[in-house]
């Protein structure tokens, strides 16, 4: 069981760029242990110089947004690899929602698998959003409401975006979707029987190595 | 609510997510039956983790097989510590799998390589067959007319789980080339011509099916990499019709159906491809004819063009958008626009990855190295797919060919493609590559990849700078 979502206020920041590739969120050399600090590894090679240092201009090495809880980006961000520490990485770091106008398809499977809010925003929001974040340099604090699916501005501009109802709603309950989905499991198993017959081929061969390791 | 028939035409992609649907869900997903499991070191080892404190048991692990491909070394004669850093994942993915009784293909074993290589190449993934990995190239069994799913690590604990997935039904996007391929042209080419034209999210939330008579005339081991870079357009799934070339190559392998069972499952696969009459959401078409092999130049995929063009202008781009990326995507590559794509000097030049590590490639690319050397300065090295492929292409004397002209031969895995294990290319240093990521530091720190098929690669190495490998071809 994860822990329902909750709904928060906290410093938006808004990072440029469209595509923005898994790789980029987490590089491959904090991927080498099953235990890395990937807060400490996200974005790295736009946070820190060849020497380890962390670079004056980028984003969240900046007050207030070192302490960032939302993320607002550009369209299809978490593109390329299917590496799930991206979304660990954006967690371990505080990141609890990504606003974007679109999301590649697996990191946005894997955000709602972790409990990372990821919505999506019309180009007029993004744009909006924009606006307040620099409006506000000491305190661009925003509030998030995952049930009514909006985003309130420092000046209590409301704003919304798009997450399908079902989704929020596993968030809102906290789901582990593998002990939903052992809910179905006698007709899973009815299932696989049934193919066995249908499909022997690709479970039953005989003299194949499937069932006589 | 107009319900197709049941006798209305079905794309292939229906035929098969149909056939694996075990319901559908309140939330309006597909729960859907996962046909075949690959596991690898380093998407593995936190599902494990959590499949462990959930205290859940594997399902089907006669459904799941393992292999250690991404973090291992690829020194020759390597075993599983020779990358002290890949230890701690690589004896995780082998005590993981032990504990659960799933077939795992070490380093030590004569099968083990990239997962995606490995999948068709010892009949595991099967035409109609479902199949999922860790891994975001997992489309690339598609070449197989299969549907292979790439997946975050909660997924792959969620298949390990309960043998499904709850998935929310992919929109339907053909793509059909239009021919025919000049010679010298082939699926890497064409895989990349199409990400250029359409962009690298054009697949977004789609399975692809590929096709036309550039697609049908492929041998089975391109159309794998034709469907490999899917996930480079957006897709997380792309595949191709099987006909009687998938049937020969499946017909054998070491886990494919024998004998009879092998001829009821042909007589089955014959039905798979799409309808006549099928309607696709989107159904595009690209044309390959006076195709150029292809180059990319900055540091997406959809940056690229044919060798005997120059590097764009950024203004030529409608977007701003556009322009912006491609003239972050010059200063990183430090590259000018106007400049020829021929003659860019390179340092290293890396064939391998699941894009391009099959025999065929091997055996391509040697014809270009026949005979010939390596540029001084060059690093060029080869890293076969998998153990298998390295002993057949050494069957075929291919290693003298590469190893006499100043190629590494090196032992299996994903190497300098992911960059996990030790195989970086240097900060600054510029790279020709057969891989699919073209993506900042995605080599190493700053290094700078262009992306290409085998043979250009090979050119490459000779030249010393990119060039046209069809004026290297033998006569």
């Amino acid at each position: 069981m994860r822990a329902p979502f909750q709904d928060f206020s906290g410093i938006a920041a808004r990072i440029r760029g469209a595509n923005i590739n898994t790789d980029a969120i987490i590089p491959a050399a904090w991927l080498r242990t099953a235990h890395a600090d990937l807060g400490r590894g996200l974005f790295a090679r736009w946070r820190y110089d060849d020497a380890g240092n962390e670079t004056a201009e980028f984003v969240l090495n900046r007050e207030p947004f070192r302490r960032a809880r939302i993320l607002v980006a550009d369209e299809n961000f978490g593109s390329g690899s299917s590496r799930e520490a991206a979304v660990w990485a954006l967690m371990q770091f505080g990141i609890c929602c990504v606003l974007a106008p679109s999301f590649a398809d697996i990191f946005y499977e894997n955000a709602f698998r972790n409990g990372l809010l990821v919505g999506r925003i019309g180009s007029d929001v993004l744009a909006d959003l924009d606006v307040a974040i620099s409006a506000h340099p000491q305190a661009p604090v925003f509030a998030i409401a995952l049930s009514k699916a909006t985003i309130a501005g420092p000046d209590g501009t409301l704003h919304s975006f798009t997450i399908p109802r079902s989704r929020a709603q596993a968030l809102l309950r906290g789901d582990d979707e593998i002990a939903v989905t052992l809910g179905h499991l006698t007709e899973i198993e009815a299932f696989y029987k049934a193919m066995e017959q249908s499909m022997p081929w690709l479970y039953r061969s005989p003299g194949s190595g499937w069932h006589s390791p | 609510m107009n319900l197709p028939s049941s006798n209305s035409p079905r794309s292939i992609f229906e035929k098969i997510w149909t056939a694996h649907l075990v319901k559908t869900l309140d939330d309006g997903r597909d729960l859907i039956f996962i046909s075949r499991h690959i596991l690898q070191e380093t998407t593995s080892a936190q599902a494990f983790e959590s499949l462990r404190s959930g205290g859940r048991a594997v399902r089907h692990p006669e459904l799941t097989i393992a292999t250690q491909d991404h973090i291992v070394s690829t020194e020759p004669g390597r075993d599983e510590s020779s990358n002290p850093g890949g230890l701690e994942l690589l004896r995780l993915m082998r005590a993981n799998a032990h504990a659960h009784r799933i077939r795992h293909f070490g380093v030590d074993d004569p099968r083990q390589g990239i997962v995606h290589v490995i999948g068709p190449e010892l009949g595991i993934a099967l035409p109609g067959c479902i199949l999922t990995c860790g891994d975001s190239h997992t489309s690339t069994v598609g070449g197989l007319g299969a549907l292979g799913i790439g997946v975050g690590t909660s997924e792959v604990e969620h298949v390990l789980a309960t043998q499904t997935l709850a998935l929310n039904r992919p929109h339907t996007m053909r793509i059909t080339f239009q021919g025919p391929a000049p010679a010298g042209v082939g699926a890497k080419d064409l895989i990349l011509h199409a990400i250029g034209e359409l962009g690298i999210a054009a697949g977004r939330g789609c399975a692809v099916e590929y096709a036309g008579e550039p697609v049908q005339s492929l041998p089975v081991e391109e159309r794998l990499t034709l469907c490999n870079m899917s996930i480079e357009l957006g897709a997380r799934l792309g595949l191709v019709a099987p006909d009687e070339a998938t049937f020969a190559y499946v017909r054998g392998r070491e886990f494919a159906p024998p004998g009879d069972m092998f001829d009821r499952a042909v007589a089955a696969w014959r039905t798979l491809p799409t309808d006549t009459g099928t309607r696709f959401e989107q159904d595009v078409v690209v044309d390959c004819r006076g195709l150029a092999p292809q180059v990319t130049w900055g540091t997406s995929q959809q940056d690229v063009a044919g060798i005997d063009q120059c590097i764009p202008d950024p203004s030529s781009y409608p977007s701003a958008q556009r322009r912006e990326l491609a003239t972050a995507a010059m200063n990183y590559m430090g590259l000018a626009p106007g400049t020829p794509l021929e003659g860019i000097p390179i340092d290293v030049a890396f064939i391998g990855s699941c894009t391009n590590s099959r025999l065929s490639d091997l055996a391509a690319a040697a014809t270009i190295v026949r005979g010939r050397k390596v540029a001084p300065g060059v690093r060029a090295l080869v890293v076969p797919g998998s153990t298998s492929v390295k002993r057949a292409a050494e069957a075929r004397g291919l290693h003298h060919v590469f190893r006499e002209a100043g190629f590494e031969w090196r032992d299996a895995g994903c190497s300098m493609c992911v960059s996990i294990n030790e195989d970086l290319v240097p900060p600054g240093a510029r790279c020709i590559a057969t891989s699919n990521r073209n993506f900042e530091h995605r080599q190493g720190p700053r290094s700078r990849t262009h992306l290409a098929s085998p043979v250009m690669v090979a050119a490459a190495a000779i030249a010393g700078a990119t060039t046209d490998s069809r004026r290297m071809m033998p006569a």
